[in-house]
């Protein structure tokens, strides 16, 4: 007679699922440059500080290219052409033929797609599966989305009249780097705003070829500027008299230097920080569906979320159930090179944040917290 | 049956959330299985499969026909394994017991008034001891889905351990025609009663009726399978029915089952696919990954 069994005496096993044979999908339908410059005015400009900084392949350190480090001087060209833009040709076009813009270069962006996953993962460590079926299309929808809006804002706000604020700075971070210059471009494009864009200085490829898109559509001169550097260009970029809008995704402390940095002046900002999200399980709940839930918030893009789930709260009477349904499923998550169309788990995005998360590993160890971790 | 079983209460049996079950499952058809995984895979799945024939055109001639096939898959192709079973209507289970005479290949036999199950239980148990006496291995049995969605959950668990009984030896496959309870968490329930009942399978569909087996209703139930051996340290074997008829859904499938269930699953006696086409498609591709072009279908068994 079956009597009810001990959970911990029963173990079930995972180790042929994680053994798939390799499905690699191929670098060279990629085309990287081995060196980029700055995006400025519609034209790829050498910088006046004359330096370059390497970027690598998180998942073997590799260089993948250099990328040209913008100084107070080239934000101020950027700027000054963004301006240019915004004055001579932007705020003047018809709302329709803007969106024009927007719309080509959602469409682009689809024909090019496989290109910007294999780039977007050489130079994030992020899975392939990941960019193909999530960063590309989402990038590409977009612009879509945004450029259906660039006709409908006088409508959108009854009795109020909508215009552009002007020059618009964005700073955006390493985690969704394509998704995230389309998250702050397209909606700055279709309201009638010019843009200086600066990607994080570990992952500047897509930007940079976003830029090359954004060549290739035509679109006027000066309207979207993307320059690359580390902390002090953004500096640069926060602090020069002659922007509107300021758009930041990063850390909470740069935001606070970012507030800091625009008191009393006339430009607004809009500041997306740092945040770790919690779930709750009760046990009412469909618990297989609640664990996949809490896998895919934390495991999602190597954790690398602003929203990632990183606390779990469980009702006490399925605590065990519940612990043991995230153990099997973690042993079927596949950790490997992010090429592999299999593979769950990539690259940390660089050295320096492994670290960061070693050190978190650590004082947790030491604060008394058990670590599990799959076979 | 003794009094110290445990029998829990089926009408709280978990819940399944549909937008979840749905993501998770099409999470599954994401993997790429090439070179030597899918060759395996196919095998695998060519094994797996209960070759079935449920017509009321069937002959003995027919079913002779398909019994030779059972274990005669391609043979251009060396090495093929044998499909697990041919799946009959009782009457037909004396001929197939003959034809496949030393070749491994099991008898399944539908029983209990399929497809509909709509019959007085005196019916049902004779129909089973009929097809067990015949010789089945193996008896398909459908549940009574009327009493089921009236919520006479009893009726249901007794029907299903009374026809265990009358199986005797030969192992229980119990269809809970998931189409027609439309909903996921019906579907778990069904799965619960009929394991808790006796069932040595859990099935999805008769073939009858459309839906047949998808990737959402067969990972509910591969959940419920894996709730019930932690409960219970009872494995339960699965098979999805009806409309897979493609080997990379198949592979897919294969890929669902390693990872809720694991490897002590992976293989034939823990899970079948009720199919008919889906043999050839697999010769197919096997051909395909030997030679590296496709074969037009006139070079395969019709069926």
């Amino acid at each position: 007679m079956a009597k009810a069994i001990k959970n911990n005496t029963l173990k079930l096993k995972f180790d042929s699922a994680r053994n798939l044979s390799p499905a690699p999908e191929s670098k060279s339908a990629a085309k990287i440059n081995p060196r980029y410059e700055l995006f400025i005015n519609g034209k790829f400009e050498k910088p006046v500080s004359k330096k370059y900084f390497t970027t690598i392949n998180p998942a073997n350190e590799e260089k993948l290219s250099e990328v040209a480090e913008a100084n107070v001087s080239d934000v101020n060209k950027a700027v000054t052409a963004a301006r240019d833009a915004y004055d001579k040709v932007w705020k003047r076009m018809p709302v329709k033929e803007r969106a024009k813009y927007v719309y080509r270069i959602a469409r682009m962006i689809q024909e090019r797609a496989r290109e910007f996953a294999i780039i977007e993962t050489l130079d994030g460590g992020k899975p392939i599966r990941e960019s193909r079926d999530f960063d590309v299309p989402t990038a590409a929808n977009h612009f879509f989305y945004y450029a259906g809006w660039a006709d409908k804002l006088e409508y959108a706000f009854p009795n109020r009249i909508t215009s552009p604020l002007g020059v618009a700075v964005q700073i955006i971070p390493w985690n969704f780097p394509l998704l995230m210059a389309a998250w702050k471009i397209a909606p700055a494009l279709a309201t009638g705003n010019t843009v200086v864009l600066k990607p994080a200085e570990t992952t500047p490829l897509t930007a940079l070829k976003l830029a090359e898109i954004i060549q290739e559509a035509d679109l006027p001169p000066g309207v979207v500027n993307i320059i690359t550097g580390a902390g002090a260009t953004g500096a640069a970029m926060v602090n020069h008299p002659d922007i509107n809008k300021i758009a930041f995704t990063g850390s909470t402390d740069v935001g606070k230097i970012i507030q800091r940095a625009i008191a009393g002046t006339k430009k607004r900002a809009t500041l997306e920080l740092g945040g770790k999200a919690a779930n709750i399980i009760f046990d009412d709940a469909p618990l297989d569906q609640a664990v996949e839930g809490v896998i895919n918030g934390i495991f999602f893009n190597q954790g690398h979320v602003c929203c990632a789930g990183s606390r779990l709260y469980v009702q006490e009477s399925v605590f065990d159930q519940v612990v043991r349904k995230l153990k099997d499923r973690l042993e079927t998550l596949i950790v490997g090179d992010p090429l592999d169309k299999n593979t769950d788990i990539g690259a940390i995005n660089s050295r320096q944040q492994l670290d960061i998360i070693n050190k978190y590993i650590k004082i947790g160890q030491q604060e008394g917290a058990e670590i599990y971790q799959s076979s | 049956m003794t009094a110290t079983k445990i029998i829990p209460d089926f009408s709280v049996s978990p819940h399944v959330d549909q937008v979840g079950i749905e993501e998770r499952a099409s999470r599954f058809t994401k993997r790429s299985i090439k070179n030597e995984t899918k060759i395996n895979g196919l095998k695998l799945a060519l094994n797996m499969i209960d070759l079935t024939t449920l017509e009321g055109k069937d002959t003995d001639g027919k079913v002779k026909q398909l019994c030779y096939k059972a274990f005669h898959l391609h043979d251009a192709y060396p090495g093929l394994p044998t499909v697990a079973a041919i799946c009959v209507y009782p009457s037909m289970v004396k001929v197939a017991k003959k034809a496949l005479e030393g070749s491994g290949v099991k008898v399944a036999s539908v029983a209990t008034a399929f497809p509909s199950g709509q019959a007085p239980r005196d019916v049902k148990i004779r129909d089973t001891k009929y097809a067990v006496q015949n010789g089945a291995d193996e008896v398909d049995m459908v549940i009574s889905r009327g009493k089921f969605l009236q919520g006479e959950y009893n009726f249901v668990f007794d029907e299903i351990a009374a026809v265990k009984e009358a199986c005797g030896e030969a192992r229980l496959k119990v269809i809970l025609e998931t189409g027609e309870l439309v909903t996921f968490d019906k579907v778990r329930r069904a799965s619960d009663i009929a394991m808790y009942a006796g069932a040595d399978f859990i099935k999805t569909s008769t073939g009858k009726i459309s839906p047949a087996a998808t990737m959402p209703v067969t990972l509910v139930m591969l959940e419920a399978i894996r709730d019930f051996y932690y409960k219970t340290g009872k494995r339960i074997a699965m098979k999805p029915a009806g409309g897979i008829s493609k080997s990379k859904l198949a592979l897919h499938y294969l890929v669902m089952l390693n990872e809720v269930l694991g490897e002590a699953w992976m293989n034939n006696q823990w899970f079948r696919f009720g199919a008919s086409s889906l043999a050839n498609d697999i010769l197919m591709q096997l051909v395909k990954q030997q030679t590296g072009v496709y074969q037009s279908a006139n070079y395969f068994s019709i069926d």
